[in-house]
């Protein structure tokens, strides 16, 4: 009998340790997503693509503990009108959600329909991660297809009059939750989705997002509050022709954040944008470790891809960045664009970058740039001879340095609330 | 108001002292004109005194109305009643030239112990003042001096001047790069502002400026020191037989 190796015995631990519905319509894609997950295994820290990020806490059976968080300010989007669904350490609470009717919109929750045959999110639960895994292994997700404990299914056929709410709550300091959502936009129609709140002690969230021809959506995430975050998330998405995508995060705080963005563009036309404004403190004995890995797929002609990653980090907090443009042969006049930039408030913190470009195609314009750098001394100056103190200029410098990802979200009176987040988190730390 | 003995300051990083031993007193209610040539140390006098970084006081002293310059923060000696009107003025991306201007404003009033400017005051006051410059209410929107043409920063820098009504104005070549109407909305500006209570302090390097905005003392600055002071002839001799004949008389 060969001998198992540590990756094989680590995987084979996680994997005991968790519950795999064996019935209902998901357990094909289950077996399926539970068998890539055994031949890739779970990442470990020498793997290529985990060079920056030390997966550790995230694959092990048990789950460090993350203490509740309680604060005075108010949960942000609270003032909007919206559609609210709840997740308290990863399951669905009907009560503290609202009615799932709306026009233009479909919504059933992953655990409440294992029985029923949803067609639609059949052919798609489990199949944009799996399309995904090429060409690198993500295995974290093939993990999430197979053991999700619960999710949002939503498949959008008109304009629905508000956005679709997901807020997620902590209250055990031990949850371990596998949360995966599914998404499919039908061909011309659109709807905006937030997501807020610390989920669970551990989250490890797949957002599937499939848009079909003339479809749009668009995601404003924020990630904060809870500081003994760990959480790996991916948004796997496929897009047909002349559809839209635009998503982005803000993050604050969180021991441990991965999020991942895996995008196809299949039709030709399409736009996709994805930003993330980032503030971290590894001060107090915290610890800030963000990742941002994102990999872009042209595969039709004209396609746009937009990527603006702004991290602004302190006391130790580390940034990563891995972001990849391919385009395939075929793919002409693609205009794909990255940008990833740092600002480096001290000495101690730091950020690690990998930007990528892998083009087949030859009628194509793309760019990259990634730089870290301080606050701009001349500008700091400057403010402080007008009598601006030297602590609320630089907030104002750093809040100006993150505008450009905040600037990426259509929404002007969502990019101000993200905005006024950010400027309060920064006046605490004053 | 501005009381500066034997000050001499050097370059941090190098150890080469600029300021060799500058003398100045500014009285309150008076204009003083700094001239010389490219060089002399006249933007690094400024510098020091609103507290730049990179320079060192190595001798000397500082003082408005009596307080210490030299031992207080940038914005403490904004907040005292210094204002540096830049060479160079900066430009900040990102942020806006209202906010930033407010922000200033009630950062200087909160230091002194002061209520706030409400938002409408605020609005008010500065639609005044920037219509006098002839600021745009689109100039006011944009980033701090971004894309602002070179006279426009200069028009923004005395807005600034305006809105934050400071007791010791220095004026570093506002003048340079100014076409003549805009040379004469600086002055305008600068002149509306003279009063009992303020002092200037005007760095220039051309007699031009003085014309519109009067001298009552003239110094020239060479080689890090006042080498000679009077009246507003002496920006005239400077005018006309330029800087060589001043300099070697007093050499
Ligand atoms: N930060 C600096 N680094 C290097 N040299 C400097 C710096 N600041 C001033 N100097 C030098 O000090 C001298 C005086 O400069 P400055 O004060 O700008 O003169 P002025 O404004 O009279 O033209 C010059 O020789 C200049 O090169
Ligand atoms: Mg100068």
């Amino acid at each position: 009998m060969a001998l198992a190796n540590p990756k094989q015995t680590a995987t084979e631990a996680r994997i005991a340790a968790l519950t795999i519905p064996e019935s209902g319509w998901t357990a094909p894609a289950r077996k399926a997503a539970l068998a890539r997950l055994r031949k890739e295994g779970l990442p470990d820290r020498r793997d290529e693509y985990w060079k920056f990020t030390r997966p550790d806490s995230l694959v092990t059976p048990e789950v460090p503990k993350a203490a509740t968080f309680t604060h005075d300010e108010g949960p942000i989007f609270g003032e909007r009108d919206r559609l609210k669904i709840v997740f308290v350490d990863g399951v669905f609470d009907a009560d503290a959600s609202d009615d799932l009717s709306m026009e233009g919109i479909e919504i059933g929750m992953l655990a409440a329909e294992q029985g029923a045959d949803i067609h639609w999110a059949r052919d798609l639960y489990g199949t944009l991660e799996e399309r995904g895994q090429d060409p690198v292994d993500r295995p974290l997700a093939a993990l999430n297809t197979a053991a999700a404990t619960d999710g949002v299914l939503i498949r959008v056929t008109g304009k629905p009059s508000k956005p679709v709410s997901l807020i997620y709550r902590h209250q055990s300091d031990t949850s371990d939750a596998v949360l995966h959502h599914v998404l499919r936009v039908e061909s011309g129609a659109a709807l905006t989705v937030l997501e807020n709140g610390p989920a669970a002690a551990r989250l490890n969230k797949v957002m599937e997002i499939d848009i079909a021809d003339g479809g749009t959506l668009h995601h404003v995430r924020a990630q904060g509050r809870d500081h003994d975050r760990r959480a790996v998330t991916h948004i796997f998405a496929r897009l047909g022709r002349e559809s839209v995508l635009k998503s982005f995060t803000m993050t604050a705080n969180g021991r441990l954040t991965r999020n991942e963005a895996i995008v196809e563009l299949t039709g030709d036309d399409a736009v996709v944008h994805i930003a993330g404004a980032c503030v971290g403190d590894g001060a107090n004995g915290g610890e800030f470790h963000h990742d941002d890995t994102v990999f872009i797929t042209h595969n039709a002609e004209n396609c746009e891809s937009r990527q603006v990653f702004k991290k602004v980090l302190r006391n130790g907090a580390v940034g990563v960045f891995q972001g990849k443009i391919l385009v395939k042969a075929g793919a002409q006049k693609t205009d794909g664009y990255q940008k990833s930039q740092s600002l480096l408030l001290d000495g101690d913190s730091q950020f690690l970058a990998k930007p990528e470009l892998e083009i087949y195609a030859d009628d194509v314009a793309c760019s990259h740039g990634s730089t870290s750098g301080a606050i701009d001394e001349t500008a700091l100056f400057y403010m402080r001879a007008r009598g601006v103190p030297h602590r609320e200029a630089t907030d104002l410098l750093t809040l100006a340095f993150l505008g450009e990802a905040i600037d990426e979200i259509e929404d002007r009176d969502l990019g101000e609330e993200i905005l006024a987040r950010i400027e309060s988190w920064l006046a605490r730390r004053r | 108001m501005l009381k500066i003995t034997d000050l001499r300051a050097s370059l941090e990083v190098e150890d080469k002292e600029i300021l060799k031993g500058v003398d100045l007193e500014v009285q309150a209610g008076t204009v003083h004109a700094i001239m010389g040539p490219n060089g002399s140390g006249k933007s690094t006098l400024s510098y020091v005194l609103s507290g730049k970084g990179g320079y060192e006081v190595t001798q000397g002293s500082a003082m408005l109305e009596g307080a210490d310059l030299l031992e207080m923060e940038p914005e403490e000696r904004a907040a005292a009643g210094l204002f540096l009107a830049f060479q160079y003025p900066v430009e900040i991306p990102g942020v806006g030239n209202m906010t930033f201007l407010r922000t200033a404003v009630n950062s200087q009033r909160k230091a002194r112990g002061e209520d706030e400017l409400s938002a409408t005051d605020f609005l008010k006051e500065i639609r005044e003042k920037a219509k006098a410059l002839k600021i745009d209410a689109d100039m006011l929107k944009r980033p701090v001096n971004v894309g602002f043409s070179g006279g426009e920063k200069k028009r923004n820098e005395v807005l600034q001047m305006a809105m934050l009504e400071p007791k010791m104005c220095i004026l570093d070549e506002t003048d340079s790069g100014l076409d003549i109407d805009a040379m004469k909305l600086v002055a305008d500006g600068v002149n509306a502002l003279r009063s009992e209570g303020r002092g200037f302090l005007v760095i220039t390097h051309y007699q031009r400026l003085l014309d519109h905005i009067k001298p009552d003392v003239v110094h020239i600055m060479s080689e890090g020191r006042i080498v000679k002071s009077g009246g507003p002839e002496l920006a005239l001799e400077v005018e006309h037989n330029g800087y060589t004949d001043i300099l070697s008389e007093v050499a």
